[in-house]
């Protein structure tokens, strides 16, 4: 985490373009006395290692900084859009799990079936699909063509929604509220579906392909002489050790998630944190693109903990 | 005979020992390819893969109009087969009046020569690197491995997408970015095949031949480990095309009037209601070439690791 945020610091402050020019651009006539007092209110008149002294020391007191754009705390901003994005991630996921999960054990239960050959094209297909462009396909066909679903924003207006924990979805249900819950699920429901497409589709086939393996090992033909029915076969025999390939690609796939979470939130309107990391990028907002990038490597290192923690729960034999 | 000394026989040998590696090598990679007429996905990707690189160097006569040529009497116009098409603009023109089918195919420039690019940098970044330090091990083993682990922490896409904004769009910040932490897989695939290769009895024999250290990566071990750089190579490709797609997508990669398909999807994005082909088609495109390579690379990897062969 250290090393990720020296490089961070260090790339941000050797690239091109200035970002008290870029904020006094905007204004237009300033007098070089104002742009060496708002040098000097950012800190960006002292040396780089002084910055980075100074950043550093704030950041392990939880403050990131405040956001040139803005002019408001980076960790409140982060804690502003997360909701919005850890909602749309949980979403993305979900639906991976539960469309890939039964997909990969029916294929590789009816292997070389129609069915087996049409889930692995297709998952082929998600793989290889742009999501930006996925996106907007669900936009026209979900959006303009059928009206069934919203092609931008979070919530509807007008629902009333009071707000609680900055989760929609949690917040609804807490107030009772089911106009809001209804078109905040609606809302989430193509972005989810994009960020969580490529994912189900690698899920899919790597489950396939570890299912196929278990169900040739011998505890399995033993479950069966036993005379088990086929469905505990699977679901209780097969399945969890079939799990961990998949696991371990989740965990995987955890980063790549996080970036797409940038291109679907623009795509959507989203108002998460990958769209307040593209703006930010935008705008050279450095504090807010430095906290931004620095709490995407501290959830991806994290999501890669859990699932090394979640691997002990699917198979007793590993340990930490 | 007896007049050589015994170094003299030894050199020999050597020189022999590279004409053999190097007839195997060639006598592989014949073989490789015949193999592939085996794995008709394999060889529906390739073909096509083929189609789409004979398109980007053909572009100049085949594209009916000049990609950046705008014609606003003609902007918007659908698909020849909607109404209101014509059949001068086969599928349709964008909000400027360019021509889509001329964007398009100019478009598959963009993508391969970035894909193969970034490719191919990152395989002599990361292959140099990574050979080096299998084979020496030591402190640059060490210095290179932790470097590889910290890029690893980021993201690839948050990672280019950082690197561009503070770059600045453009081709060459483009290659830059998607090279910069690209190289990086190379790096541990080599190494660790290199770190593998080594302990084997031709090493050690090349090794009691006096052949020079250089050599030996680059003539005995190289051609041993080369199927799975073009494995990963050829799976990566696809990968870094949907990234540069991604940035172009984002306004942080080629920028228009340039026609690549990333900006061009995003173009159509405000007029998707109206003008739906704008975005649609030259993701289609996008889709189908990058759908090729993957078909490609996965029977590159099913042909060279029969273990991994779908069953």
């Amino acid at each position: 985490m250290f090393g990720v945020v020296v490089l961070v610091f260090v790339f941000m402050r050797f690239t091109p373009g200035d970002p008290v020019d870029l904020m006094m651009g905007k204004a237009g006539n300033v007098t070089q006395e104002q742009i060496d007092a708002l040098r000097a209110q950012f800190n960006l008149d002292a040396p780089i290692y002084v910055q980075l002294y100074d950043y550093l020391k704030d950041a392990v007191h939880g403050d990131l900084g405040d956001s040139f754009k803005e002019q408001r705390p980076v960790t409140e901003l982060i804690n502003q859009t997360m909701p919005a994005t850890i909602e749309l991630s949980v979403m993305a996921v979900l639906f991976a799990l539960v469309i890939a999960i039964p997909i990969g054990v029916y294929s590789a239960v009816k292997q070389n079936s129609l069915i087996d050959r049409l889930s692995m094209g297709v998952s082929f297909l998600g793989v290889s699909m742009p999501a930006f462009w996925l996106g907007i396909l669900l936009i026209l066909i979900f959006s303009v063509k059928l009206g069934i679903a919203p092609p931008q924003g979070r919530i509807g207006n007008g629902t009333g929604l009071v707000h609680v924990t900055g989760f929609y979805i949690l917040d609804s249900l807490i107030t009772g509220n089911w106009a809001a819950l209804k078109s905040s699920l609606s809302h989430l429901i193509l972005p989810g579906v994009t960020l969580g497409a490529t994912m189900a589709a690698i899920v899919a086939r790597v489950m396939r392909s570890s299912m196929l393996e278990v169900l040739c090992q011998d505890y399995v033909v033993l479950a069966r002489a036993k005379g088990l029915r086929e469905f505990t076969v699977i679901a209780k025999h097969a399945l969890r050790n079939g799990l961990i390939p998949a696991v371990t690609v989740v965990g995987m796939e955890i980063g790549a998630l996080l970036g797409g979470n940038m291109i679907v939130e623009t795509v959507f309107g989203w108002p998460g944190l990958g769209r307040l990391a593209v703006n930010a990028i935008f705008n050279r907002d450095y504090p807010l693109v430095q906290g931004v990038v620095m709490f995407y490597a501290f959830v991806f290192v994290m999501a890669n903990l859990i699932v090394d923690v979640l691997y002990t729960f699917i198979n007793p034999k590993i340990t930490i | 005979m007896d007049k050589m000394n015994s170094s003299q026989v030894l050199l020999n040998n050597g020189n022999n020992l590279n004409l053999i590696s190097l007839k195997l090598f060639l006598r592989n990679q014949i073989a490789f390819f015949s193999e592939l007429k085996g794995h008709p996905s394999a060889l529906i990707g390739f073909i096509i893969l083929i189609l789409y690189i004979l398109m980007a160097i053909l572009a100049p006569l085949i594209a009916p109009h000049s990609p950046t040529t705008t014609d606003l009497d003609n902007r918007l116009l659908p698909p020849f087969w909607l109404e209101g098409g014509k059949s001068t603009f086969l599928l349709g023109t964008d909000v400027l009046g360019m021509d889509l089918l001329s964007r398009i195919i100019y478009g598959a420039q963009i993508s391969l020569i970035v894909g193969f690019l970034a490719v191919g940098i990152s395989i002599l970044i990361g292959g140099t690197l990574g050979m080096i330090a299998g084979y020496y091990r030591g402190i640059f083993d060490q210095i290179i491995s932790r470097l590889a682990d910290l890029l690893l922490a980021f993201p690839f896409l948050i990672f280019a997408i950082g690197m561009m904004a503070f770059m600045g769009p453009g081709f060459l910040n483009l290659i830059l970015a998607l090279t910069f932490k690209g190289w990086v897989e190379f790096f541990r695939l080599v190494r660790g095949e290199v770190m593998s290769e080594k302990t084997k009895e031709y090493v050690e024999a090349a090794n009691a031949l006096g052949i020079s250290k250089l050599k030996i990566m680059v003539v005995e071990i190289l051609p041993n480990i080369i199927h799975s750089i073009t494995v990963l190579g050829t799976l990566r490709l696809g990968y870094m095309i949907i990234m540069e797609a991604s940035l172009s997508f984002l306004g942080l990669g080629i920028q228009p009037p340039t026609p690549a398909w990333g900006s061009m999807i995003n173009d159509g994005r405000d007029y998707v209601m109206n003008a739906w082909w704008i975005s649609t088609l030259p993701g289609i495109a996008l889709l189908i070439l990058v759908l090729s390579i993957n078909l490609f690379g996965e029977g590159l990897r099913d042909l060279t690791d029969p273990r991994l062969k779908r069953s």
